[in-house]
């Protein structure tokens, strides 16, 4: 207590150098969380758009599919559950069957990846009902970035060559009735949605599905060896795995500051304790004991710490509001990585991470403070009495 | 005699380490100081008259001998101990003042009383009773940058005094002050000495001081060579 009071005391009046150290400090604690809170808010909204648009609330695969592997669709697809029409008519389960096939824009041959999806259904954003419409052609529907790479617009009419289950060829035109927009790439680039029923024909593969998306209205289990349910976790991971790598690297940044902000600190208390010898003597002649004179310089300079998240809330606080409400903005192509990324990010700042920030800076700083003034306990306070340099 | 005695110093050799030899600061000081004593070592510079000091005050020890200061002997007193006689029992001036810059008058003298967990009701009353025996009521607010050196003295006294401690050290306390301040810091410590019944023990070569004195022990090249009583009426 009295450490605290007489460091107080000590610091308040050494001026203008403590408001500095205080400030390039404070600097450390807006960087560290507004870098953090900017990867959560990428986190967070990636992760949501990725829910809205592609996973729903968990995915059923067919037993022989698997996303990561394009060789698995041929086999990986079958009948969808009887049991389930009730979900899928409700619109809690959107089944989806995925196949490859061929477009020709303008003459140049494209792979694409075709997935029938049920016009009705409620689980995921797409805009699957704007395929529910009259037209010769097969209705289809690609993303923002689809069109951009093969410049289909909409009404667009396309030839579409695929296999059926017999693997015989077969040919159709197919008219772009809708172009959606979504921050999710993996649902988007080298994608063309169809009607479910429309393909199913067309495949050959009636009642069939690759994959079944469910949402979080439809809470039983599937029990059947044909489907494997894949969670969240499972298939956010790649997401995960690339905050954590985001993470690491902007950790640079704040090493940096914090590094200098410690060596600022560092050198002040070196010449503090330098420069007070006369008043370290003094201390000793008054009373106190050695380690209470350490204890003393410590708790200054890790006082230090306290001061900058006080001053770095005072413009900090504000300063990152502002990111949050009007968000970082991102530029147009850089969501090329796979990852849905939006226009803006809009930085997340939890509570555990901003107490953690706190505490870890106040250690460092502690300890960066502690370690000049262990010098002190070794000082002669008679010498020390008379300010003579040692 | 015997049981009044606040210090007693036996066969007190101090040495000091130079290069590869060393050198005999004191050498064989016998003394014994009694309470309520008004008592000053005198002597030309180098005599050893602040390492003697600085051996009663426990900020250093004995090569050889002993030093007992309120019935502890300084050489036996660890780091910690020592701290404790001292905030609790002794009070120092210093020629060069070494008043705690950024302090307010007021914090200073509240010092040593921060160190004894004094109440702050008690403390405040205390500092200002301080204040009031050195005449310094009106500077409460001012730090030591903005006192005159005879004010900065009167400020350390009172931090001295303000616990009411039992023996006071005061080495040179008047080199930096003019006759007149000198005179008035002095009738301030023989006041107290009579009121409170301290000890005061002065290291100084300044006549003004020795004038005060009511015993005078001369100190040359470590050595005592004489110790009077003077019964100035
Ligand atoms: N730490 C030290 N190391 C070596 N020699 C020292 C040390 N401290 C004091 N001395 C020597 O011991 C002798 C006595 O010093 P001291 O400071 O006690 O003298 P003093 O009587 O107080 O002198 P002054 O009147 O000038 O203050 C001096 O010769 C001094 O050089
Ligand atoms: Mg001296």
């Amino acid at each position: 207590m009295l450490a605290i009071k007489l460091a107080y005391r000590n610091l308040i009046g050494a001026g203008l150098r403590t408001w500095l150290n205080v400030f390039v400090l404070s600097l450390s604690y807006v960087l560290i969380i507004y870098f953090n809170g900017l990867m959560d808010g990428f986190n967070i909204q990636a992760k949501t758009d990725t829910i809205a648009w592609e996973i729903g609330d968990g995915v059923y695969w067919h037993k022989n599919y698997n996303a990561y592997d394009p060789f698995t669709l041929e086999e990986g697809h079958g009948i969808i559950p009887e049991s389930l029409n009730y979900a899928v008519n409700k619109g809690t389960l959107s089944p989806i069957l995925i196949s490859q096939a061929t477009i020709y824009p303008d003459g140049r041959l494209q792979s694409v990846l075709l997935k029938g999806i049920g016009t009705e259904q409620k689980v995921l954003k797409i805009p699957s009902q704007s395929l529910s419409v009259e037209t010769e052609e097969i209705p289809a529907l690609i993303g923002k970035r689809m069109a951009a790479n093969t410049k289909l617009k909409k009404d667009d009419v396309v030839t579409l060559r695929w296999r059926d289950a017999q693997g015989t060829f077969d040919a159709a035109e197919i008219k772009i009735v809708n172009i959606f927009d979504s921050n999710v790439p993996t649902i988007d680039m080298g994608q063309i949605w169809i009607p479910l029923k429309e393909m199913q024909k067309m495949k050959q593969m009636p009642d069939e599905a690759t994959i079944i998306v469910k949402s979080k209205e439809f809470n039983k289990k599937i029990n059947d060896d044909n489907w494997v349910f894949k969670g969240h976790t499972f298939l956010l991971e790649d997401i995960t795995k690339l905050i954590k790598t985001k993470k690491i690297g902007s950790s640079f940044f704040y090493i940096i500051i914090m590094a200098l902000a410690m060596l600022a600190i560092f050198d002040t208390q070196v010449l503090s304790i330098f420069r007070r010898q006369k008043e370290i003597g003094t201390y000793i002649a008054l009373g106190m004991t050695r380690s209470q004179v350490v204890g003393l310089f410590t708790v200054e300079g890790s006082f230090h710490a306290i001061l900058a998240a006080i001053v770095g809330a005072v413009y900090g606080i504000p300063l990152l509001m502002l990111q949050a409400i009007n968000g970082y903005p991102i530029p147009e192509g850089a969501d090329n990585m796979g990852i849905a990324v939006g226009k803006a990010i809009y930085p997340v700042y939890g509570l555990g991470l901003v107490i953690s920030t706190i505490i870890i800076v106040f250690l460092i700083t502690t300890i960066v403070s502690y370690l000049p003034a262990r010098k002190i306990s070794k000082m002669n306070p008679t010498d020390a009495i008379k300010g003579k340099i040692q | 005699m015997e049981q009044n005695s606040i210090v007693t110093i036996s066969d007190l050799v101090k040495r000091f380490p130079v290069g590869k030899s060393f050198f005999t600061a004191l050498n064989g000081i016998n003394l014994t100081f009694n309470k309520g004593q008004f008592a000053g070592v005198v002597g030309p510079s180098g005599s050893g008259k602040t390492t003697l000091l600085n051996i009663i005050g426990s900020l250093d020890s004995p090569t050889v001998g002993s030093a007992i200061v309120l019935n502890e002997e300084v050489s036996k007193l660890s780091t910690k101990k020592a701290a404790v006689l001292r905030r609790k029992h002794l009070g120092f001036i210093f020629q060069t003042y070494n008043l705690l810059p950024v302090y307010t008058v007021f914090e200073n003298i509240e010092f040593p009383l921060l160190l004894l967990n004094m109440p702050a009701l008690e403390r405040k009353k205390a500092v200002l009773d301080a204040l009031e025996w050195v005449g310094l009521t009106d500077k409460i607010k001012s730090r030591p940058a903005q006192l005159s050196g005879g004010e900065s003295q009167r400020v350390a006294i009172a931090r001295a005094m303000v616990k009411k401690p039992e023996l006071v050290l005061a080495d040179e306390p008047t080199a930096n002050l003019d006759a007149e301040n000198s005179h008035h810091i002095l009738q301030t410590m023989e006041k107290l000495n009579d009121e409170l019944k301290t000890t005061f023990i002065f290291a100084t070569h300044d006549d003004k001081v020795i004038k005060y004195l009511k015993r005078k022990i001369r100190l040359e090249d470590g050595k005592v060579v004489s110790d009077e009583i003077i019964n100035n009426l």
